[in-house]
């Protein structure tokens, strides 16, 4: 690890004027970012921790929306969306190991948007919003690809509004090595519609299956999608899995998200 | 008997130490004045240094010096211990294996300079600052591509990448191929016996330490033999005479093969101390382990069973291209040959045998002994084919191999293959693993599966391993360029308390308490006045040190002589005490006796006359009671066992979830049930690991692609079942004092294909006609072979 400077702001306004140094990067939860630093990938000039800002921590509803900080841990979402959003609880507390839970913020994943990570594929089925100290963005603007969602350098994810879904369910395919998504699908069934969030897969990053979403609206079991392929071309192929592997995967786990959230 | 002698599971006595946090590791030890090595290496497999420039390096803060290959022109190369004669009568073709590169980077971590600081931070700063030219060369990588005309050579000045050809029995050949020929029935299986990393919980560490005052070296490093390392490195590397150099393997958090080699770091921080003139500290990262410790396995192999109308086995024919990566590690020619095809009558009649290995040279990290070495490749193979075979020919596989088992009558039992099994009774353990596992309800098992989806199978395996390395004569005949014997000393203190020092090596295997217990069982004294010395060259013997399920059968057989010595002498002493004949004297439960009267002397009086001789027969006999004694195996052991396991495939993803497993092992004699309970569980695990798990791949350019454990996928305790395990079949081992055979390799040789053929079994009675899946049988493999895209 190269040195680097370490400010705690208390403040949104803070951190964000800190992060106006070059360089400079905001720390969430640190569990991308400091194993890289540590293998001398990254050379931050600036730390910017964002745990020192109380208004970025806490999960909330109101209105049929769960609000998550953005600085949230995921033991923490894992235990208080229980009961009002079980199946985004759930998804929490399938990341990592307790360690990487009681560190790992949803602000931070959001905003590495790791191809594998678990919280996008949530966001998108939700049709989420997420709230930065300066802009609101649909999931579907965010995320942009691996690795890239349309934040500028200093802007800081604030917060995650998802719309409480009727039913919900996250069927995580672990890649054998690092327990992360190999493929992970969301289900998600509002009144009228349904979100089908897929991460681990796609060579670029999390998407929505549109043609499940589709013939899910109309007919929420898992014969509706049936009938339904998924393109392995620009599917991820590894030493895990090719991508019809994937393509294949993303096809039995939404069947089984649906019929777990039936 | 004591109540901790053999046979009792007396809890390990080391643990305490471990968890609580006081264990002594290599890295807990720190000099005063200690520097820090960094090794820069290379980040591509294959090339030409054109240019390493240190001078950048060198003058920044904190830097003592800045190291490179010239530095070690007077050095030796890393040496390799064993040379295997090819089937043509030629010596294997052995490169030299510089401390640092010379000219050519050969594999992804190859050391090119090490840059030695105050801090650990400070040298990797300057490593930044090397400047390092290298011209690219074409990478060798895939085995079979390395060793045709015209292939990139990884060592310029070989004749090519073929380190061996190497054809066992030889005269056996032309018969093998006859009888193949003939055969009623052959089966055919290729497969490849996937790479490994060993992956130590306590990563490399090494502490080079010269001492002006009186011209002595100390190496302290994580090995699992610090004799070994001391005559390798002082005689061969270094050029330091073995009383100038001590090397110390204190606590050592598991090696499983890796840590028995000769490694560059060890020779660079002993050397590099005195041109320093400071204690110089290298600790492996973990990423570093990755492309630094030695590999495992990864053999590529055709293997052909014959078999008659009665479905006796007839001949056996098996080809393999076996990795040594980049450089000969120090025993890795002996893996694929003398630890490999001595094993391939298994447990079977086979009259006829023939193994070809070729051993190839490729730029990759250099690939040695893991726990089985060699011995896990033959059973997986064997006991695939036999498998496969039973399913050709619709007979259940348990009978198959009954029909051909060697019968204990004809037990010892000399085997094609050169070698002789002194004792075993495999009908017993599969009997026993069949019972444990209820193979007979397997079908209602199915049923339950079925009903939910589920695809259910069984799996078989039986194996032998040829354990207790190794007779010294019968080695040196195979090339191997040490003995294979063991040391003990066993030194009485005046009242009565002992240390034991041994020659062989505790890295996880819990010698300071079993073999207490044998001392303990001997005398009949409490264990807890014993202590086992071990892993320091000033203290103990010159012993061979801790590997192929060796410690109790050849180490313990040099302490029960010692030990057997030393209740000789103390006998004469009790015979003076009492005025008795020697031969009256009983030694029982501490106490001696003279037969037939009431009369005894404790074991403490005894002893301590030893040491205060004012009553005692000086004319006829020393003081003192301490006895050294080396012991040389005549033959190697050899433990077997049956194994079953009972796996559930996902249908939809080809998820394999091993359900059962069952270990019924002929170990022979036990000391600690416990203990060996536990080796057989860690085996079990990481044969499981091997089977389903872990994978060690480099790209066509030689990069290593499961650089991490993001990639390289280890067991973890949810992968594995509660496991069944049992030691009840014993037929001791004739040849060495205790009757054992050994434990500690078992679970990984037995295991990778007892779930490999539950995971077949299970996709054929569904009605899917997979031949094989390679290792690891990963969701996505299984996946792709019941969709006809293996």
């Amino acid at each position: 690890m190269y040195n680097f400077e370490f400010v705690k702001p208390s403040s949104v306004e803070e951190a964000v004027a800190a992060l106006k140094t070059e360089d400079a990067k905001p720390l969430s939860g640190g569990q991308t970012l400091l194993p890289t630093m540590k293998q001398r990938l990254a050379s931050p000039s600036k730390l910017v921790s964002l745990l020192g800002i109380d208004s970025l921590k806490g999960v909330s509803v109101s209105d049929g929306v769960m609000t998550i900080g953005g600085a949230t841990n995921h033991a923490t979402v894992a235990k208080e969306a229980a009961s009002a959003f079980p199946g985004l609880a759930y998804l929490a507390g399938k990341i990592g190991d307790p360690a990487v839970r009681n560190r790992g913020t949803i602000g931070g994943s959001i905003a590495n948007n790791d191809p594998a990570a678990c919280y996008p594929s949530a966001a998108i089925a939700c049709g989420a919003t997420i709230v930065t100290d300066r802009n609101e963005y649909a999931a579907s603007d965010f995320f942009q690809g691996l690795f890239t969602t349309a934040l500028e350098e200093d802007e800081i994810v604030t917060a995650v509004k998802f719309p409480i879904p009727e039913a919900s369910n996250y069927q995580k395919f672990e890649q054998p090595a690092s327990r992360f998504p190999l493929t992970g699908v969301f289900v998600a069934k509002y009144a009228g519609r349904v979100g089908v969030g897929v991460t681990g897969a796609s060579e670029d990053g999390v998407f929505a299956w549109a043609e499940a979403e589709a013939a899910l609206a109309g007919n929420f079991s898992p014969d509706a999608i049936s009938g339904l392929t998924v393109d392995a071309d620009g599917m991820i192929s590894d030493l895990h899995g090719t991508g019809a592997y994937r393509a294949h995967l993303v096809k039995v786990l939404t069947g089984r998200g649906v019929k777990a959230a039936s | 008997m004591p109540k901790d002698g053999i046979g009792a599971s007396t809890k390990r006595r080391e643990d305490k130490r471990f968890l609580t946090g006081v264990g002594r590791y290599t890295d807990d030890i720190n000099l005063r004045g200690q520097a820090y090595a960094y090794f820069l290496r290379s980040d591509v497999a294959h090339g030409r240094l054109t240019n390493v420039d240190i001078s950048a390096a060198a003058e920044m803060e904190g830097v003592v010096k800045v190291f490179t290959a010239a530095d070690f022109s007077a050095a030796g190369g890393l040496p390799c211990g064993w040379c295997v004669t090819d089937r043509h009568g030629n010596p294997m073709q052995e490169p030299k294996h510089p401390i640092l590169a010379e000219g050519k980077v050969r594999h992804v971590g190859d050391p090119i300079a090490v840059v030695i600081a105050d801090s650990p931070e400070l040298a990797r700063d300057a490593a930044e600052a090397i400047v390092v030219e290298i011209e690219e060369l074409p990478a060798v990588i895939n085995m079979k591509d390395a060793v045709k005309d015209g292939a990139t050579k990884v060592h310029d000045d070989l004749t090519s990448n073929l380190c061996y050809d190497w054809g066992f029995v030889e005269d056996n050949r032309e018969a093998v191929d006859k009888a193949i020929k003939e055969a009623a029935h052959v089966t055919t299986l290729e497969l490849v016996n996937n790479r490994l990393i060993a992956n130590p919980m306590e990563p490399r560490v090494a502490v080079g330490h010269y001492d002006r005052a009186s011209d002595d070296y100390t190496l302290y490093t994580t090995s699992q033999n610090p004799h070994v390392i001391r005559l390798l490195m002082g005689a061969f590397v270094l050029g330091i005479p073995e009383h100038k150099l001590r090397v110390v393997a204190p606590d050592v958090g598991g090696g499983f093969g890796s840590k028995i080699f000769h490694y560059a770091e060890e020779a660079f921080v002993t050397y590099a101390s005195k041109v320093v003139n400071r204690p110089v500290k290298w600790t492996s990262s973990r990423s570093e382990a990755f492309v630094s410790d030695a590999h495992g396995r990864d053999h590529v192999t055709k293997i052909e069973l014959a078999l008659d109308e009665n479905h006796k086995f007839t001949a056996i024919r098996t080809d393999t291209y076996a990795n040594m990566g980049a450089y000969l590690s120090t025993f890795a020619p002996s893996v694929p040959t003398w630890l490999h095809g001595v094993l391939m009558a298994g447990n079977y009649t086979t009259p006829l045998i023939y193994v070809n290995v070729k051993a190839v040279f490729t730029n990759t990290v250099p690939v040695d002994a893991y726990r089985g070495a060699g011995r896990p490749e033959a059973t997986y193979q064997l006991e695939r084919v036999i498998d496969k075979a039973a399913r050709e020919l619709g007979v259940d596989p348990a009978e198959l191999r009954r029909k051909n088992f060697i019968q204990p009558d004809q037990f010892p039992y000399a085997t094609p293959v050169a070698v002789e099994y002194d004792t075993g009774n495999y009908d017993a353990t599969l009997d026993k693993a069949l019972e444990m596992s209820d193979y007979a309800g397997f079908d209602a098992r199915l049923a339950e599966s079925k009903a939910r989806g589920k695809l259910r199978g069984i799996g078989i395996a039986h194996y032998i391993e040829a354990c207790g390395i190794a007779p010294s004569n019968l080695v040196g005949q195979l090339g191997a360029r040490a003995g294979l014997y063991e040391s003990a000393t066993v030194r009485v203190n005046a009242t009565g308390s002992i240390s034991v020092m041994t020659g062989s090596h505790s890295h996880g295997q819990g010698h300071e308490t079993t073999f207490a217990q044998v001392v303990a069982d001997m005398i009949g004294i409490d264990a807890s006045q014993i202590d086992i010395v071990h892993g320091d060259t000033s203290k103990t013997p010159m012993g061979m040190g801790t590997y192929g399920s060796r410690s109790l059968a050849v180490g313990g057989s040099a302490m029960v002589k010692a030990t057997n010595k030393i209740i000789d002498k103390a006998k004469k002493i009790a015979a003076h005490l009492m005025e008795a004949s020697d031969s009256d004297i009983e030694l029982k439960d501490g106490q001696f006796t003279v037969a037939g009267t009431d009369k005894s002397v404790a074991w403490g009086d005894v002893t301590l006359a030893a040491y205060v001789p004012h009553n005692y027969p000086l004319e006829s006999m020393e003081p003192g009671l301490e006895e050294t004694a080396f012991y040389d195996p005549s033959n190697f052991t050899y433990p077997s066992g049956a194994y079953i396991c009972e796996v559930e495939v996902d249908p939809e993803t080809g998820e394999v979830e091993v359900l059962a497993f069952t270990a019924a092992d002929d170990f022979g004699n036990v000391v600690n049930p416990m203990i060996v309970e536990g080796q057989v569980h860690g085996g079990l695990a990481q044969g499981i690991g091997q089977a389903l798990l872990e994978n060690c791949v480099y790209d066509e350019n030689g990069q290593l692609v499961s650089g991490s454990y993001m990639d390289y996928a280890m067991p973890r305790a949810a992968d594995v079942p509660m496991f069944a395990v049992d030691h009840s079949c014993v037929t001791p081992c004739t040849h060495n004092p205790l009757g054992v055979k050994g434990c500690g390799e078992a679970g990984a040789i037995g295991s990778p294909p007892a779930v490999v053929n539950a995971v077949i079994d299970a996709l054929h009675r569904s009605g899917h006609k997979v031949g094989h899946i390679d290792m690891p049988v990963s969701p996505a493999r299984v996946w792709a072979a019941m969709n006809g895209q293996g």
